[in-house]
């Protein structure tokens, strides 16, 4: 059966939500959703079945947010606080003592985790807390975790070093391991900011 | 040397970017024997990783 318009037109709000997560910047977000969709119409032909729908437009959208985070390295103005967050560890020194061993927060095990995967309530908490992250840090763990990127090519796509970058991933990971570790294993109510 | 906490976190994030060098796993395997909040860390910054990689799959087209 042809695909048609209507098929694609359906996954639009999928795709932005997507688009969002990884863009951090909602008018750029339905640019690129609305390229996806263009690109997808011209290639109604040559969609050939083997995969679903979605996973086929995911897959033209992934190249297109590419495209769009080269184009946000190039305006100071969609990529805001380039400088403030990118070197500054300094958040997390609460967690350890002056020797740098954990304090009185060392990380206690996590009971059952792959269980909250079949929680929906778990993935609203989880979207909340990877929304509190500075746009840049979020663009940057999107790319490596979510899009799979090598450093390499993320250093290269944002036009930042390695070490960069590095510091970029461990801030990601520090903040939103402390805040589910918080707002999910730890029980702890989260407000939507 | 033994690593601190905060240099084995460092070294655990960057190991799931780039190989690390043998001295540095080599540090890291010791404290880790030691320190039961570092192999605590370790699973849950792996586990941010399985999450991440499902979030997609995750959102519906509401």
């Amino acid at each position: 059966m042809a695909l048609t318009f209507q098929d694609i037109e359906q996954h639009r709000n999928y795709l932005l939500r997507y688009a969002i997560f990884q863009l951090r910047d909602e008018t750029v977000a339905e640019d690129v959703v609305q390229d996806t969709l263009l690109a997808a119409v011209e290639k109604l032909e040559a969609f050939a079945g083997q995969s679903s729908v979605k996973t086929w437009l995911t897959g033209i959208l992934k190249h297109k947010i590419i495209d769009a985070q080269r184009r946000m390295v190039r305006d100071p103005l969609l990529l805001d606080a380039r400088t403030d967050e990118d070197g500054d560890l300094s958040d997390f020194d609460s967690l350890f003592d002056t020797q740098g061993h954990w304090g009185s927060d060392a990380p206690r095990s996590w009971q059952s985790p792959d269980q909250s995967l079949s929680d929906q309530q778990f993935w609203k908490v989880y979207e909340e807390c990877a929304r509190r992250m500075p746009k840049r840090t979020a663009m940057v763990f999107a790319m490596r975790e979510m899009l799979g990127q090598e450093i390499d090519d993320i250093c290269k796509n944002l036009d930042i070093t390695a070490t960069n970058c590095s510091v970029l991933l461990y801030r990601a990971r520090m903040s939103l391991r402390l805040c589910l570790d918080k707002h999910w294993f730890g029980g702890s109510p989260l407000e939507k900011t | 040397m033994m690593l601190s906490c905060k240099e084995a976190t460092r070294l655990m994030s960057m190991q799931m970017d780039r190989e690390l060098s043998m001295g540095e796993r080599l540090q890291l395997a010791l404290h880790l024997t030691a320190c039961a909040g570092c192999r605590n860390f370790r699973k849950q910054i792996g586990f941010l990783r399985t999450v991440t990689r499902k979030f997609g799959d995750q959102i519906d087209d509401s």
